[in-house]
């Protein structure tokens, strides 16, 4: 293995080390007990097989989807910050299919919802593509806006049309039986799992074995260069990494809906959309590497979720891991950069160029 | 007074409340967008201070509360400006880092702080100062002269702004650096220190938009209680063209979106109230589909 293969994991072990680090000064900073809250934290990740499934796993798959959105749109210079919104406008279409299902097929039920979910994600994405190509307006602003859309969305729909049907409660009926992901016996966890690691193995065929991929990668690192060349078109290219993207973001807001919750309600993600941003830049958009920093992410969530439990930490304070984590590999880029061609490093990879 | 002005008269006063934070926070973002620098982690800044606007209120009255905002600000465009500035790394993905770490921070410490369940916390908060006199006029009288003190400040900072930016050698320098960092660099401005200070500036203000949002409007802390308006400000910097008269207008603008619902409430109008929670985003997006072909950015923006 040569230097440059060994990199990314040196960097990510960096990465991981340093969130940790901060984790552990800032609790104890905050008057926690360090050893109890991480050993917590391992405890809810990986301390049983219910752990490693139930919570663990089940919080990966989320992940690893909106992950693999996030890096193929990254991978052409678009950056979408909106996966979370998508999340939710595939999690409602899911939601509304799902509850108009029932008596039909199984397989039938299943591929109506997910796909349903996918579609939605499309279109909620449609609004800055279009605004991007058509007024320039930065995909990063108008995605990130679309969020909060996104969640008051949700917040209407729970009550209002897709409300339960007594019209107590803020969050939808159940969804269909057939519409409903299989689980692994015993466990919360779902063949999403499947799902996703399938996706994550045709995106990595995808990127380095075809003309997409290659002209996702011409278009992220120079879109001018790209489109001098002539040979590439580039707003089609950056339209369909940002219209996929949504796709997969949706998606993983149907698979949220079909495998785990059955159900459409307010703070469904724990912000998955957000974390999916440190997922795949932690695995330098690499598909199989979104597989791993995907399921380590989860066990984040989860182990999180066990802090808070045992520990009395909130769970939001994994957030500021997450932070660490995606500066500290913004840091190791810039330093690897310099060290390859000093100069040039005054031109970064023109990712905000609309 | 008739019911119409009395409800227009209301409307006016609401949307320059609401519009304050955004104001101070746009203020601030405009001048590091002026010297290239797009920082995303105005919201963050925002966030820290108005959690630090309550533990210093809490802790030692309304103003030390506005002094610790600002700090906790500064320090979160600091960590920004290490990162994006002194480092280079992409300043989009720095901003977003940051604001993913407030939210963790700011989250921890008032669970640690105030306890778990957040119980509704009562701050000392900063009263309206009426100008005698000139609050009588009607309709305007209340929305620009009977308002916290915080928006007074507000409202002087865009003429200063103004003269900062285009009447002082330093605004020169700013600008200069926002259009070529190397153009200004070569004729010997410090660019990364300009850079640098302008951030910390508009981490200042971020934070005092923190506080704002905290000390004369919602009168208590929770998280996430910015809920975007960080971004929202961003929008406003690109729909008032980088200049502190159009971030004022665009800041009344949202303002005045926010305050509608008030309007139309008090008109007896039944509407799902989401449709106004979504309406200040619906706007920063028309805005800046309306706004980003004439207007031209920093030429080195984000570089």
């Amino acid at each position: 293995m040569n230097g440059s293969r060994l990199r990314p994991l040196v960097t990510a072990g960096l990465a991981l080390g340093s969130g940790f680090l901060v984790l552990a000064v800032g609790l104890t900073v905050a008057g926690y007990d360090p050893g109890l809250a991480l050993g917590a934290l391992w405890r809810g990740a990986f301390g049983s097989w219910y752990a490693l499934t139930s919570a663990t796993l089940v919080r990966a798959v989320p992940l690893i989807v909106l992950g693999l959105g996030v890096a193929l749109a990254f991978r052409a210079g678009a950056l979408n910050i909106g996966a979370e919104g998508q999340f939710y406008a595939g999690a409602i279409a899911a939601t509304w299919v799902g509850l108009h299902v029932a008596g039909w097929p199984t397989p039938l039920a299943i591929g109506s919802v997910l796909l349903s979910a996918a579609v939605a994600g499309v279109l909620w994405i449609a609004v800055p593509v279009f605004l991007k190509i058509r007024f320039g307006v930065l995909e990063v602003i108008s995605t990130l806006l679309l969020n909060f859309v996104a969640e008051a969305a949700v917040s209407y729909a729970v009550t209002g049309p897709l409300q339960e049907a007594r019209g107590v409660y803020p969050q939808s009926d159940a969804i269909a039986e057939v519409a409903r992901l299989p689980v692994l016996g015993g466990t919360r966890l779902h063949i999403g799992i499947v799902l996703a690691i399938v996706l994550a193995l045709v995106l990595r065929v995808v990127f380095v074995r075809t003309r997409i991929g290659f002209r996702l990668r011409a278009v992220g690192l120079g879109p001018r260069a790209a489109r001098v060349s002539g040979r590439i078109p580039v707003t089609r290219v950056l339209a369909a990494a940002l219209l996929w993207s949504g796709a997969f973001a949706g998606l993983g807001g149907g698979v949220e809906i079909s495998g785990v919750s059955y159900a459409l309600f307010q703070n469904l993600s724990p912000g998955y959309g957000f974390t999916a941003i440190a997922v795949a830049l932690l695995a330098r958009l690499n598909p199989v590497g979104v597989l791993a920093t995907g399921l380590l992410f989860g066990a984040l969530e989860a182990g999180a979720q066990g802090m808070q439990r045992e520990a009395g930490v909130p769970a939001v304070a994994v957030s500021v891991v997450e932070a660490v984590i995606i500066l500290v590999v913004l840091l190791a880029d810039v330093l690897a950069r310099r060290r390859v061609a000093a100069p040039i490093a005054d031109a970064p990879a023109d990712a905000r160029a609309s | 007074m008739s019911e119409s002005t009395v409800i227009l008269t209301g409307f006016l006063a609401a949307a320059v409340r609401i519009s304050t934070p955004l104001l101070l926070a746009a203020t601030g973002e405009m001048i590091n967008e002026r010297a290239g620098v797009i920082n995303l982690g105005v919201e963050g800044a925002m966030l820290a201070g108005a959690l630090a606007s309550a533990v210093g209120a809490a802790a030692g009255g309304p103003w030390a509360g506005v002094g610790l905002a600002i700090l906790a600000g500064v320090a979160v465009a600091g960590l920004f400006s290490m990162v994006a500035i002194l480092a280079r790394a992409d300043q989009i993905i720095t901003g977003t880092a940051v604001t993913l770490a407030s939210v963790g921070l700011t989250g921890t410490i008032y669970r640690r702080a105030f306890g778990a369940a957040g119980p509704g916390l009562s701050l000392p908060t900063l009263g309206s100062i009426p100008i005698p006199g000139l609050k009588d006029i009607p309709v305007l009288g209340p929305a620009l002269f009977d308002q916290p003190s915080l928006t007074y400040i507000a409202w002087l900072l865009v003429p200063l702004a103004w003269w900062f930016l285009f009447r002082s050698w330093w605004g020169l320098a700013l600008r200069a650096t926002g259009e070529s960092g190397d153009a200004a660099r070569a004729s010997g401005v410090p660019v990364r220190r300009v850079q640098t200070l302008a951030t910390l500036a508009g981490g200042a203000l971020s934070g005092l938009a923190g506080a704002t949002l905290v000390l004369a409007q919602v009168g208590t802390f929770a998280e996430k209680m910015t809920a975007g308006r960080g971004f929202i400000a961003i929008a406003i910097v690109v729909l008032g063209r980088w200049h502190p008269a159009g971030v004022l207008v665009a800041a009344l603008l949202f303002g005045g979106a926010s305050a509608l619902q008030f309007a139309l409430q008090a008109m007896g109008l039944a509407v799902p109230y989401q449709l106004f929670l979504v309406m200040p985003y619906g706007l920063a997006l028309l805005a800046l589909a309306g706004a980003v072909g004439k207007a031209r950015a920093p030429a080195g923006l984000g570089k």
